[in-house]
């Protein structure tokens, strides 16, 4: 693969991180924990996430490694339980729903609009502090015996029937809400107010779009849960009675107001992820994003279709069909955008010149993946198939692949798009591809035959199960195994490269967005003078024009 | 920003710091008291079912009075008025599809 | 309005900007970005608050409509006399409040001191009349948890204010759902309350802020911002008050 490449580093020879960058600036542990700086926080949010990750991996790997047998052998039924929801509670609020936007968001969308900082620096570290003080939350919760209820709180299951730590666990959920409603609505403000001269909303790349559909999600949705978690809260400790139905509150408008957040969060989830795929595509087909206009528009209108779908989590909690039908029609609308970018992209792929470096390798995961999980989610809109299918593996398999064969996938695809910008230094490209292709490989082995087990009728969510599943089972377990292993290999390549990787210069990639066309790892202030946005986004032509020139004035 | 671009912005409308007077805050307040006064008189008023009606009427105009003086939209960008335009959408949005469940649970069975 | 006010706060600010003010951060070019950035991120916090108890009010509406009669004698347990006076608090204290802004942007500092401390003692007020009446539920066992007791929605001979407004005596499984009303009254109106305290906290701040002079040397954004909070927790007020007191009564 080496003759078809577009990477382009300086010589190795002479080449050197350059004295002045954010990381140099300052040192020490203090300089860190209170930091202003966009980039230095997106790298607190990196190691804090990556912590939880593997958190949330453990658990999940104790899950496969009891479902390996039809017995509830390895441990008790109801830590079963506390294990799966520990796993839920996790992994979507302390690792997916941050994951893209605190990390790659932080680190990419005030360079990228290029301005100096967001807008509001102290909000975004306030915002870190708070995701820690959730996420440490949740491990005493863990620590102390966990929670059962499943990371959906479901009333009166919260409310009356469970004896675990709910109240903790509920309130690292409101904290983290918090900190994820002050991400979003920095970022807005920093889209809206800190745009470079030049930089027109039709200019700004569809990471950024991408960012402001889910930011305005963040902002409108997480309130409502974190209403909802107050209520339940108080339900428990002072036994009010709005989910109470013996005292005359339906428990069912718990879960309207939970998912009208929960539901929006899953395209909280993804959405920053589609950005990302957005940039990696471009820049390794060498062409402008087919659509451009399309793509980012599909953004806005994911996000506000969103809004409007969240009863498809409750056809068959006793709702009215009525409204049964009218949601799973308009669940059905979502698949519009989501396919508009989908085909997209694969234009964009269409007679450019590509290359497969890793982050192209995990993007082309992603729309496969994507697409299957994409695929599958139609099957459960629709309220015929989803009374079969819910509460089966079907829908466990479903969400894996959408957000973990999804946003996984294109999380770490952006890790390693951007790995050069953030330390200056390449990671290892040959062990890395190898990392892309594991993954892929372990992640459908895990979460293909669970559609098979859902379609046979295998409940989620209990520790046993008939012996006649017990074969696709193992295949989940095994995949889950190589699934690991393809998770740890970048944190030790990547930790690796921090001291030994090759010096990445400006722009390895070739790639055109305003964070390329700075020092690699970038100043603290980002750039030397303020941008000027005097061309169009993903415009190869201007990069070879402006490099040409760059070479004449050395020359000269 | 030179002292002209100052200027030249405040005729636009657009970044101009408008300050609002005391005379119409003053009147504002007026205006609310007068409102609280109205919706308690009515509440002893037998209308059947107009009397929420009259109240929530009643309070959305001087909520929309607060808005517009006392917390300068009227005086603002776009994107302020689009923000608060966006808030109203989504809280209709939240207990419109919520009742949309709610009033159709029985259709059907009486 | 007074045109040339706007034009010489325009122009002072212009003027400050050749010399970059202390309170400019380093991040933005100019202090018109610094204080549009803020404000636009004041209002997204508000359209966060909106959601926040749009939630509430979306359980009230529900159960208002499954529970009518229990709401209606519910409502009775309320004083519309002291839910008015606090509404009028409320109101007058988002006047002085909305005059503390203008106080700020004239820079007349103890002007400003004095409207904040108006608004502080108005709010104060409202606590405590809100205080007055928890107080009251608590000792009718209005309060929904295991002690909540039924006695004036079964008896409303044996209650002042049920009496008062003609109740008829409910059946014990209407009455039951009055516990509904009582926890969404204390969930919302607790809230709301909630909003107040960190409100005067902050007030009291600014008042300490305000008296060193920080807000009247052209910095006007933080006590603007707050204002916008104050406003906001009024016209929730605003509307708690009638569905809470009045729109029952009949």
């Amino acid at each position: 693969m080496s003759e078809s490449t577009i990477v382009k580093l300086p010589d190795q020879s002479t080449a050197r991180i350059p004295k002045m960058n954010y990381l140099s600036k300052e040192n020490g542990i203090l300089s860190w924990l209170l930091t202003g700086d966009h980039k230095r926080i997106a790298i607190l949010y990196l190691i804090s996430l990556s912590f939880f990750f593997f958190i949330g991996g453990a658990l999940a790997g104790l899950i496969r490694l009891e479902l390996l047998t039809p017995q509830a052998d390895l441990m008790a039924t109801d830590t079963y339980n506390k294990v799966f929801t520990m796993h839920g509670v996790i992994m979507i609020f302390f690792f997916l729903v941050p994951s893209v936007p605190a990390t790659l968001g932080n680190f990419l969308i005030p360079m990228m609009i290029g301005a100096k900082d967001l807008a509001l620096p102290k909000i975004n570290l306030l915002s870190w502090y708070l995701y820690m003080a959730g996420g440490l939350l949740a491990l005493y919760t863990m620590a102390t015996g966990g929670v059962d209820t499943g990371w959906t709180f479901t009333t009166p299951l919260s409310t009356h029937y469970v004896n675990t730590n709910v109240l903790t666990t509920g309130l690292a959920a409101f904290i983290a809400g918090f900190s994820s409603i002050f991400t979003g609505l920095n970022f807005i403000v920093t889209i809206h107010k800190m745009r470079a001269p030049g930089m027109t909303w039709f200019k700004l790349p569809l990471f950024v779009w991408a960012h402001y559909a889910a930011s305005v999600l963040m902002v409108l949705a997480t309130p409502v849960v974190a209403i909802a978690i107050v209520l339940v809260a108080l339900e428990r400790t002072i036994g009010i009675g709005v989910f109470d139905p013996t005292k005359g509150g339906d428990p069912i408008l718990f879960q309207h107001l939970f998912w009208f957040y929960s539901h929006p969060a899953v395209y909280i989830m993804i959405l920053p992820g589609m950005g990302v795929i957005s940039e990696v595509i471009s820049t390794f087909s060498r062409k402008r994003v087919f659509g451009y206009t399309a793509v980012a528009f599909s953004s806005v209108a994911i996000a506000i279709f969103g809004f409007f779908v969240w009863a498809h989590h409750m056809f068959i909690m006793g709702i009215s069909n009525y409204a049964v039908l009218v949601f799973s029609l308009l669940t059905m609308l979502v698949a519009v955008p989501s396919a508009i970018k989908i085909f997209n992209w694969t234009f964009t792929l269409y007679k450019g010149s590509i290359t497969f470096e890793t982050p192209m390798i995990y993007a082309f995961g992603f729309m496969g993946l994507f697409t299957i999980g994409g695929l599958t989610g139609v099957f459960l809109g629709v309220s015929g198939t989803d009374i079969h299918l819910t509460e089966t593996y079907f829908i466990v398999a479903h969400f894996h692949f959408v957000m973990v064969g999804g946003m996984l996938m294109a999380f770490l695809s952006g890790i390693h798009f951007w790995w050069p910008k953030m330390t200056g230094r390449m990671y290892p490209e040959k062990i890395s591809q190898l990392a892309a292709v594991v993954t892929f490989i372990g992640f459908n082995f895990t979460f293909f035959p669970q559609f098979i087990l859902g379609t046979l009728g295998m409940p989620r969510r209990y520790a046993s199960y008939p012996p006649e599943f017990q074969i696709l089972n193992v295949f989940s377990t095994a995949g889950a195994t190589i699934l690991g292993v393809g998770y740890l290999l970048p944190v030790l390549y990547l930790v690796w490269s921090l001291r030994y990787g090759k010096i990445a210069g400006n722009n390895p990639w070739q790639a055109t967005g305003l964070e390329w066309q700075t020092q690699s790892p970038p100043l603290t202030e980002n750039f030397v003078k303020m941008p000027i946005m005097d061309h169009d986004v993903y415009d190869y032509e201007w990069l070879e024009a402006q490099q040409e020139k760059e070479k004449e004035v050395a020359s000269a | 920003m030179s002292e002209q671009n100052a200027h030249a912005q405040h005729a636009e409308g657009k970044h101009a710091h408008h300050i609002v007077s005391p005379k119409t805050y003053a009147l504002i307040l007026l205006a609310l008291l007068v409102g609280t006064a109205t919706t308690v008189w009515a509440s002893y008023v037998d209308l059947g079912i107009w009397n929420p009606v009259i109240a929530l009427a009643i309070a959305c105009t001087k909520a929309t009075l607060v808005v517009l003086f006392f917390m300068h939209v009227k005086y603002s960008s776009k994107l302020t008025m689009l923000t608060v335009l966006a808030g109203i959408f989504m809280f209709l949005t939240l207990i419109g599809m919520t009742l949309a469940d709610y009033i159709s649970r029985a259709w059907g069975q009486w | 309005m007074p045109d040339s006010s706007a034009v010489e706060h325009g122009a002072s600010v212009a003027a400050e900007h050749e010399e970059h003010p202390a309170y400019l951060r380093h991040h933005f070019e100019s202090t018109e970005q610094q204080a549009d950035a803020t404000n636009f991120a004041m209002w997204l916090f508000l359209l966060t608050e909106i959601m926040f108890f749009g939630g509430l009010f979306t359980a009230y509406l529900i159960y208002r409509n499954w529970y009518y009669q229990a709401f209606v004698a519910a409502s009775h347990q309320l004083s519309i006399p002291l839910g008015g006076f606090n509404t009028l608090l409320l109101i007058v204290s988002s006047f002085t409040m909305a005059m503390g802004v203008w106080c700020a942007e004239t820079r007349r500092k103890s002007g400003l001191v004095l409207c904040l401390c108006m608004t502080l003692v108005l709010g104060l007020g409202f606590l405590g009349v809100k205080s007055v009446e928890y107080r009251e539920k608590f000792e009718k066992h209005h309060v929904p948890s295991y002690h909540y007791s039924l006695n004036s929605f079964l008896d409303p001979d044996s209650d002042e204010a049920a009496k008062a407004a003609g109740d008829k005596p409910l059946p014990l499984d209407v009455a039951r759902h009055t516990e509904v009303y009582f926890s969404l009254y204390f969930a919302m109106t607790g809230m709301h309350a909630l909003h107040m305290i960190i409100g005067v906290g902050i007030l009291v701040f600014m008042i300490f802020r305000a008296q060193a002079g920080a807000y009247t040397t052209g910095h006007v954004t933080f006590v603007e911002n707050f204002g916008l909070y104050w406003h906001f927790v009024d016209i929730i007020w605003i509307f708690l008050f009638p569905l809470l007191y009045l729109i029952s009564r009949h």
